[in-house]
C-alpha cells in the first residue's frame, strides 16, 4: 500500500565519530555495507517497504558520497512528483545541527508543511529489516504518543547514551534510564521511535523554549510520565555499528543464510543504488568459500570467509580470508590477507602481506596504494 | 515540437525467434535473458546511447508483454528523456483498416510519422537478435563521408560459412554492386549483419514506393535493398570488426555465453567506456558457500552456490543445493538445481526446479552417437522431477515425473 499517513525522518549523520576510519570521507548513512549497500538504504528501505513516500533525510557534513548515493530518490522508488525524498542539509550554518532537538527545530518549516499525522525517526547505524507497518498497527492498538522500538539484549559496548527502557504488563514504558551501567540483558532503545507528527513539533518547542537540548534527556526521560510512550520489541537480525569491529562482526554475520534470509527478505527487499557491473567472473584455478560476493568482481585467487563488495579483483595466488573488500579494490597476485577491512578503490600490488586479528581488523583507508 | 535528432534508429524486436523454441514461447527474441543479467536489446539499446543516440523507436509485435515491461520508460539506458528516448512501435489500427507489421519494411512504413516528427537526417536499422558492440556514430560517418544512400554493416566471415549469410560484393571504393542471399558460391565472404543506415529522404521515398508495390513482401533484405540498388543509388558496405555474433539459434546463443568465459574472445562486458546497461534486480549479493566449486564461470547477485560450477553462465537467484554439478550450461534467473542433480551442456530456462539426482544433458564425449547430441533445452517454470532424465537435443516444455 502506497500513500499511508506516515512520513520518515532519517539522521544520516549520527554517531560517525564512533567509526571515525570510516566517516573521515563519508557521512555515517554512506558507509557501505554488505557488499553491496550503504548504510541508509535500510531504513530507507525499510520505510518504503512500510508504504512510507516522504521521508526527509538529515545530513550534516561531508554528505557528497551520500547525495551522489541517492541522486533523486529513484532507486527508492522516491523520485515523485508528490512527496519523495528530501534532502535535508543544514540551511546555513553545521552547528544548527549540533544535536537532535536543535535539528529539529531547524526543519520545522519541513515538519509544517507536511500532512502527515505520524513520524518514523531513524538513524543509520542499525541494520535491521524492520516493518514499520507493524509498528504503526501496534502504536493505534496502544493509542500510543510514541511508540520506542527496542531491542533486548547486551549493550553494544561503546553504544553513545544508551537508553534503557522497562515496561509494565502492558508494554507502557514505566521508567527511562539513560546512560545506566547495566550488566546482562536489558531492552535498550534503538533510536527508531514513532510519534505524532504534531506532538513532535510541540517536544521540540518546548525544549527550545527552555533551552534543554537532550532529545533522550529531555523528550524521552523527561515527558514519558505525561505521555502514553509504549516500547515496541523488535526480534530480528539488528546489530549496532559502534566500532569498527562491530562493522567487521556484522558484515561477517552476513555469511549466515539465516541472518540473510532475515534482512534481506523477498516481500521487503533492500534497495540501492546500483551500477551496471557484469556478473561476477571466477576465473580457472579460484577457490571461493563460505564468502558474499558482489556483482563484477573477478576473482583468480582464494577468497575464504569474506565479504567482497562489486568491482573487487582477486589476482592469482593470493588468499583473502576473514575480509571485508569495499567496491573496486584491486589485489594482485600472490597478496596474503586476513582479518583486513580495505575501503574503497584500494589498490594493493603483488606480493604483499597484510594481518589483523579477530578482535581488531586492520583498516585500509579509500584511495591508498599498499 | 519536437527537436531534430539527426539519427533516429529503429529496432526491429517483433520476430518470434522460432528456432529458439521454448525460449521464446512466452517473450520475443530480443527479450531472451543473456550472459548472466542481460536480455539480447541490451545490446542493440546500449550501442545506441553509447554511439549518442537519443530517438530509439522499438517495433515489437510478437508476445511484447515482457519486452514492453523489460523496456519500461527507457531509464536503465537513459533513454527517458523529455521529448525522446525509447518509444514501443506496436502495430495499430488506422482509418483504413488493421494490419499487423508485414515485413521489416512495411514496419518502419506503419511508423513514418513517429520518425517524421524528429525530421532526422539518418535513419539507423537495427535488429534485436545480435550480440555485439559497436560504435554507430561511426558508421554513420562514413555514410556521410560516402555521400550514401544507404550503408550496410558487414562483417568478414569464413568462407565455409559464407554461403549461410546475406553477401554483400562491393567495389574497390566500398561500393555495392551486387547481393547475394545466401549463395552457393560466394564471391567474397563480406556477410551483412543485419544494420543499416539510411538518409531518411531517400528511405522514406522507397518505402512509401515498396508499399504499393505488386508482390513485394515487404523486406528490407528481398525488396528495399535490391530496389535501390537496381535504381542505382549509391549503397556502401561498412566493414565491422569486432565481435559479432547473430543468436537466433540454440548453439549460437549457447556458444555466445560461452565466449563471455573466453579470454580470448573479444567482448568485455567490464568495460566502463563501452558499458552495457541493464535492468537490475534487487537482490542481495551472491553467496558461495563452504564446499562450493566454482571454475571460470559467470554468477549473478542473489545466487546461493552450494554445488559444482564449471565453465557455466548462472543468472540472478539461481540457488545449487550441495553435491549438483552443473558444467558447460546457462541457467536463468530463479532456478533450483536440487541435491545430486547433474546439468551438462543445457540451457534452463527461467524459475524452473531441476529435482535431487536428475540428469539434464551429456557432454559430447560421453555420447557415441555425435548426431544425438546437442544442447538440452528446458523451458520456464518447470518442474523436473527427482530422478529425471533429459537426453542431450532435447527441448523440454512440459513438467516431468519423479523417477522412482
Amino acid at each position: 500500500m502506497r500513500g499511508n499517513n506516515v512520513m520518515g525522518i532519517i539522521f544520516s549523520n549520527l554517531h560517525e565519530n564512533l567509526i571515525s576510519q570510516l566517516t573521515e570521507l563519508r557521512t555515517m548513512g554512506a558507509v557501505p555495507f554488505g557488499g553491496r549497500y550503504r548504510l541508509i538504504d535500510f531504513p530507507l528501505s525499510n520505510m518504503v517497504n512500510s508504504g512510507i513516500n516522504k521521508i526527509g533525510v538529515i545530513t550534516k557534513s561531508n554528505y557528497q558520497s551520500l547525495t551522489d548515493h541517492l541522486g533523486a530518490g529513484k532507486a527508492w522508488d522516491l523520485s515523485r512528483q508528490r512527496n519523495g525524498l528530501f534532502i535535508l542539509p543544514p540551511f546555513m550554518d553545521p552547528a544548527d545541527y549540533a544535536n537532535r532537538v536543535k535539528t529539529f527545530n531547524s526543519i520545522m518549516p519541513f515538519l509544517k508543511n507536511s500532512s502527515e499525522e505520524y513520524v518514523v525517526i531513524s538513524d543509520c547505524d542499525v541494520i535491521c529489516n524492520i516493518d514499520f507497518q507493524k509498528v504503526f498497527e501496534k502504536h493505534v492498538e496502544n493509542g500510543a504518543d510514541i511508540t520506542l522500538v527496542y531491542k533486548r539484549g547486551q549493550l553494544p559496548a561503546k553504544l553513545q547514551n544508551p537508553t534503557v527502557l522497562s515496561f509494565d504488563s502492558k508494554g507502557k514504558v514505566i521508567d527511562v534510564l539513560v546512560d545506566p551501567s547495566i550488566n546482562g540483558s536489558c531492552s535498550f532503545y534503538m533510536n527508531i521511535m514513532l510519534i505524532k507528527r504534531e506532538l513532535l513539533m510541540e517536544l521540540v518547542n518546548k525544549c527550545i523554549s527552555k533551552n534543554t537540548m537532550s532529545f533522550k534527556r529531555d523528550i524521552i526521560q523527561g515527558e514519558y510520565k505525561n505521555l502514553n510512550v509504549y516500547g515496541y520489541e523488535f526480534k530480528g537480525f539488528a546489530p549496532v555499528i559502534t566500532s569498527m569491529s562491530d562493522y567487521f562482526n556484522a558484515n561477517m554475520a552476513l555469511k549466515d543464510g539465516d541472518v540473510r534470509s532475515d534482512l534481506f527478505r523477498g516481500d521487503r527487499p533492500i534497495y540501492t543504488k546500483v551500477r551496471d557491473d557484469m556478473p561476477t567472473k571466477y576465473g580457472l584455478g579460484s577457490k571461493v568459500s563460505n564468502s558474499l560476493i558482489g556483482n563484477g568482481c573477478s576473482i583468480e585467487g582464494e577468497v575464504e570467509n569474506c565479504v567482497l563488495f562489486k568491482g573487487v579483483h582477486i589476482g592469482k595466488g593470493t588468499k583473502v580470508s576473514n575480509c571485508v573488500i569495499m567496491q573496486d579494490t584491486k589485489i594482485g597476485s600472490n597478496c596474503s590477507l586476513s582479518y583486513v577491512v580495505v575501503d574503497k578503490d584500494v589498490v594493493i600490488r603483488d606480493d604483499k602481506t597484510l594481518a589483523g586479528q579477530p578482535s581488531y581488523p586492520v583498516y585500509i583507508s579509500k584511495l591508498s596504494v599498499v | 515540437m519536437y527537436p531534430k535528432q539527426e539519427v533516429v534508429a529503429m529496432l526491429l524486436a517483433g520476430g518470434q525467434g522460432s528456432r529458439l523454441g521454448v525460449l521464446t514461447q512466452k517473450l520475443a527474441k530480443p527479450a531472451v535473458p543473456f550472459g548472466g543479467k542481460y536480455r539480447i536489446i541490451d545490446f542493440p539499446l546500449s550501442n545506441c546511447v553509447n554511439s549518442g543516440i537519443e530517438a530509439v523507436g522499438v517495433l515489437t509485435q510478437y508476445q511484447p508483454l515482457v519486452l514492453n515491461e523489460y523496456i519500461g520508460s527507457g531509464q536503465p539506458w537513459d533513454l527517458d528523456s523529455m521529448n525522446s528516448g525509447v518509444r514501443i512501435l506496436s502495430p495499430y489500427q488506422q482509418i483504413k483498416g488493421t494490419d499487423w507489421y508485414k515485413g521489416t519494411a512495411n514496419a518502419i512504413y506503419q511508423n513514418i510519422n513517429y520518425i517524421d516528427r524528429y525530421n532526422p537526417n539518418y535513419v539507423v536499422i537495427l535488429s534485436g537478435d545480435h550480440i555485439y558492440k559497436m560504435d554507430y556514430s561511426k558508421m554513420i560517418a562514413f555514410h556521410k563521408e560516402n555521400n550514401a544512400d544507404c550503408t550496410i554493416a558487414v562483417i568478414d566471415v569464413p568462407l565455409a560459412e559464407a554461403s549461410r549469410f546475406g553477401i554483400m560484393n562491393t567495389n574497390p571504393d566500398g561500393s555495392i554492386y551486387e547481393f547475394e542471399e545466401k549463395p552457393e558460391h560466394p564471391k567474397s565472404t563480406n556477410a551483412s549483419m543485419g544494420i543499416y543506415v539510411f538518409s531518411w529522404d531517400k528511405l522514406r521515398k522507397y518505402l512509401i514506393e515498396d508499399e504499393t508495390t505488386e508482390g513485394s513482401e515487404h523486406d528490407f533484405g528481398k525488396d528495399v535493398l535490391p530496389k535501390m540498388l537496381e535504381d542505382g543509388q549509391r549503397m556502401f558496405a561498412y566493414q565491422f570488426q569486432g565481435y559479432w555474433k547473430d543468436v537466433g539459434t540454440i548453439d549460437s546463443l549457447w556458444e555466445a555465453n560461452m565466449d563471455l568465459l573466453d579470454p580470448n574472445v573479444p567482448l568485455d562486458l567490464s568495460d566502463e567506456s563501452w558499458k552495457i546497461y541493464s535492468r537490475n534486480p534487487v537482490v542481495p549479493p551472491q553467496y558461495i558457500a563452504d564446499g562450493a566449486s566454482v571454475q571460470n564461470s559467470l554468477i549473478a547477485d542473489g545466487c546461493d552456490i552450494r554445488g559444482t560450477i564449471d565453465f557455466s553462465v548462472l543468472f540472478s537467484n539461481v540457488v545449487v543445493k550441495p553435491g549438483a554439478v552443473v558444467q558447460d550450461s546457462i541457467i536463468m534467473p530463479g532456478c533450483v538445481i536440487e541435491e545430486g542433480a547433474v546439468v551438462q551442456y543445457a540451457i534452463v530456462s527461467e524459475n524452473t526446479v531441476i529435482g535431487k539426482n536428475a540428469v539434464i544433458g551429456a557432454r559430447p564425449e560421453d555420447i557415441e552417437d555425435k548426431d544425438k547430441w546437442g544442447i538440452a533445452v528446458i523451458g520456464d517454470t518447470l518442474n523436473i522431477g527427482a530422478g529425471a532424465s533429459v537426453e542431450p537435443k532435447a527441448m523440454i516444455s512440459k513438467d516431468i515425473e519423479e523417477v522412482k
